[in-house]
């Protein structure tokens, strides 16, 4: 009897050992935004599909890009799949430290991938992440405020329309700003707007030959403009207002123009959170008429850190969370407003989705913006907002504290400049440019 | 008249008192009162001070997000572990500086605390790298480990400071009645210094609840503690600030009614010999 009883022991418990053993889990690491904290409470639907347990490491945008740079780099092994960007894809795909996303299955859909999307995300035309959602940069602006001012938005405006019409909305007594615009320091907050903005004005942040230009005239013509512009019709301040400054402002009804992420229309049109949400129209992001729009492109896309021992669940994961079926699965629980915008093709050619207020301006400003050409002159560089080489973070955080210290009104254009330039040159010489 | 005029000052510095004291509370109480706010409520200008439609709304969506009693007991381990072990190594090296001391003591004690001066993300990657190779990632462990390294000079500090307000003559008079030296440090000088002792557990375990830059780069799942909670609330695009005050309010709370219960203790510590 003791032996049978001992015999039937052990049997349950290389079952349950076998078990545990099957039982696959992975970890991601991601960054906190409406979108991804949605993918985390449908997590339960793939993991009933597959079997496979999913573990969420949330963490904000800038401790989770170090955090996430220092494991990958020494290859800790603590993630299976990381949330980044379309700075750090191309980087990290090069160094050997992302898997190649290749065999997707069929259904996948790879050439369904916006291509702008599927560029700034690849690697000599290998695709190392997968985007959940992409966004571009585009004007939000009072339709009432506009009105009032007697003039009328161009679905392709000019800087010097933008301008006229923000003096125009101003009116300080009530409160309201004519234009709401980042000038917080940092290279993606004030730095990715202020990059982008130059880049319609004729201006790049190096030539062929990876020499600075901030000694050139089209970056003093972007910053005059600029400071000029806010200074008559922005906000007090403005120098350390960001993304998320900006919003409360629109949201309250004292901003008449704000220009930033495409992802904040859903926000600015939510009557929950916003006063305006009946009254905000949307157009593309002003121009020069050089031939280069000032909106910028970016996606949060998830890729598989090179090392993981969790391979292929990993890429079973993200088939499945960068998937049509994942969008269908949101607009059926969530409506076709709340799904994960500026990824896939389809999407766009949706009806339901068409409906949507600002959907088209977001595809038209994903797709005016070309991260492989993105100036007026010819650049050896990547990317919109930034320049997708290892050294831009760290440049590009000084460069914006210069520019956020004119903002400010401690120092002139002239002088930012100057140090912009003399640093830049500097930190590009050491690192062997 | 004196009298009125000594009442009048000390009225004066209790109403000092106080406003100093509102003014430094009052960021911890806008973070708990927004706690109670909706999204828009939070951001609205002018700010809403009690008039505001009260909700639990944010609490209830944290503690659905986030297993917030893993992440608590986590904190507990890695705050209560590192500052224990710290106590146990700094109690026998400050007694050795504080009743022995060499020509060099001072220099060592100096060269302790300048460990501190270095920022601690100049040695992230070779503690990542080690902890890599001893497989100490997301363990609480771990970080027991390397907070008490990090907080280990203040500690033998702040010992060393209340021990040599102890008569070195009450601990001879231990050694002539045959005490070893165990005994003379576990019977004699640690009772002594319970005041002392205690306010350094307490300031090392309010350290160690707060330090959010190793508990942050060395965790991912399982050892991550409220730190990490918190983090995953703060975003630089979208207007979460209800939610984040909650989860803040939810990581300080313990620390908090730990601080009220011990203050005495830990004013009775910090001021101690500090009127001689």
């Amino acid at each position: 009897m003791y032996l049978k009883n001992a015999l039937r022991a052990a049997t349950a418990l290389t079952f349950v050992a076998t078990a545990a053993a099957h039982a696959q889990s992975i970890t991601i690491a991601t960054v906190n935004n409406g979108d991804m904290i949605r993918m985390q409470g449908y997590t339960d639907k793939f993991t009933e599909a597959t079997g496979i347990d999913v573990e969420w490491v949330t963490l904000e945008e800038n401790v989770l890009r170090q955090r996430v740079t220092t494991d990958i780099t020494t290859k800790g092994g603590t993630f299976d799949i990381m949330t980044i960007g379309m700075y750090e894809t191309p980087i990290w795909g090069a160094n050997g430290w992302l898997v190649p996303l290749d065999g997707l299955s069929e259904e996948y859909d790879v050439g369904d991938i916006l291509p702008a999307m599927a560029g700034g995300l690849s690697h000599d035309g290998t695709l190392f992440a997968a985007p959940f959602y992409g966004e571009s940069s585009m004007i939000m602006y009072r339709t009432d405020l506009m009105e009032k001012a007697g003039m009328e938005m161009p679905e392709a405006p000019s800087w010097q329309f933008i301008k006229e019409a923000a003096a125009a909305m101003t009116d300080r007594d009530a409160d309201i700003n004519g234009i709401c615009l980042r000038g917080k320091a940092g290279w993606g907050e004030g730095g990715a707007f202020i990059t982008a903005m130059s880049n319609s004005f004729g201006a790049r942040w190096f030539d062929e030959e990876w020499k600075p230009q901030f000694d050139q005239p089209e970056w003093a013509d972007t910053l005059n403009f600029y400071v000029e512009m806010m200074t008559e019709s922005g906000p007090a301040g403005y120098a350390t207002n960001g993304f998320n400054e900006n919003l409360s402002l629109f949201q309250q009804g004292k901003c008449g123009m704000w220009i930033d992420a495409t992802v904040a229309a859903s926000f600015v049109t939510n009557p929950d959170d916003s006063t305006v949400a009946d009254h905000v129209g949307f157009a593309l992001a002003p121009d020069t008429g050089l031939g280069k729009r000032s909106n910028w492109l970016w996606a949060w896309a998830l890729a598989i850190p090179a090392g993981t021992q969790q391979e292929d669940a990993a890429k079973q994961f993200i088939e499945w969370a960068t998937s049509k079926d994942y969008i269908e699965l949101v607009a059926e629980s969530e409506g076709w407003a709340n799904v994960p915008p500026g990824a896939r093709t389809s999407l766009y050619e949706n009806p339901e989705y068409q409906k949507v207020p600002f959907a088209k301006m977001t595809l038209d400003s994903i797709l005016s913006a070309d991260p492989n050409n993105p100036t007026v002159k010819p650049v050896p560089y990547v990317g919109i907002q930034f320049a997708a080489i290892p050294e831009f973070a760290g440049i590009a955080t000084q460069v914006s504290q210069e520019f956020s210290a004119v903002y400010a009104g401690q120092q002139t254009v002239e002088e930012a400049l100057e140090k912009a330039q003399a640093l830049t040159a500097e930190e590009m010489e050491a690192a062997g440019y | 008249m004196a009298r009125t005029v000594t009442t009048r000052r000390k009225s004066l510095n209790t109403v000092l008192a106080w406003a100093v004291g509102l003014l430094i509370f009052f960021p911890i109480l806008w973070t708990i009162l927004t706690s109670f706010k909706t999204e828009a409520q939070a951001i609205a200008s002018p700010p809403l001070f009690l008039n505001f439609n009260w909700t639990l709304e944010n609490y209830a969506i944290v503690q659905e997000r986030s297993d917030y009693m893993r992440f608590l007991w986590n904190s507990v381990i890695i705050a209560g572990g590192s500052t224990i072990l710290g106590v146990i190594i700094a109690v026998p090296a400050a007694w050795a500086m504080a009743f022995v001391p060499s020509k060099r003591t001072k220099d060592i004690l100096l060269w302790m605390l300048s460990t501190k001066m270095l920022p601690a993300v100049g040695v992230l990657y070779p503690i990542y790298l080690l902890f890599i190779r001893l497989g100490l990632l997301d363990t609480r462990g771990g970080l027991v480990v390397v907070l008490m390294l990090i907080n280990l000079p203040i500690i033998v500090w702040m010992l060393y400071t209340y021990f040599r307000e102890i008569p070195g003559e009450i601990l001879e008079a231990a050694r002539m009645d045959g005490a070893t030296l165990k005994e003379e440090i576990l019977y004699v000088l640690t009772p002594m210094a319970i005041p002392g002792i205690a306010s350094t557990v307490l300031l090392n375990f309010i350290l160690a609840w707060n330090e959010a830059f190793w508990t942050l780069n060395l965790t991912a799942v399982d050892a991550a503690p409220l730190t990490a909670f918190i983090a995953s609330y703060s975003s630089p695009e979208g207007l979460f600030f209800a939610k984040l005050s909650a989860a803040s309010t939810m990581a300080i709370a313990p620390i908090l009614i730990l601080g009220w219960f011990s203050q005495k203790q830990l004013v009775r510590g910090l001021t101690f010999g500090a009127v001689k």
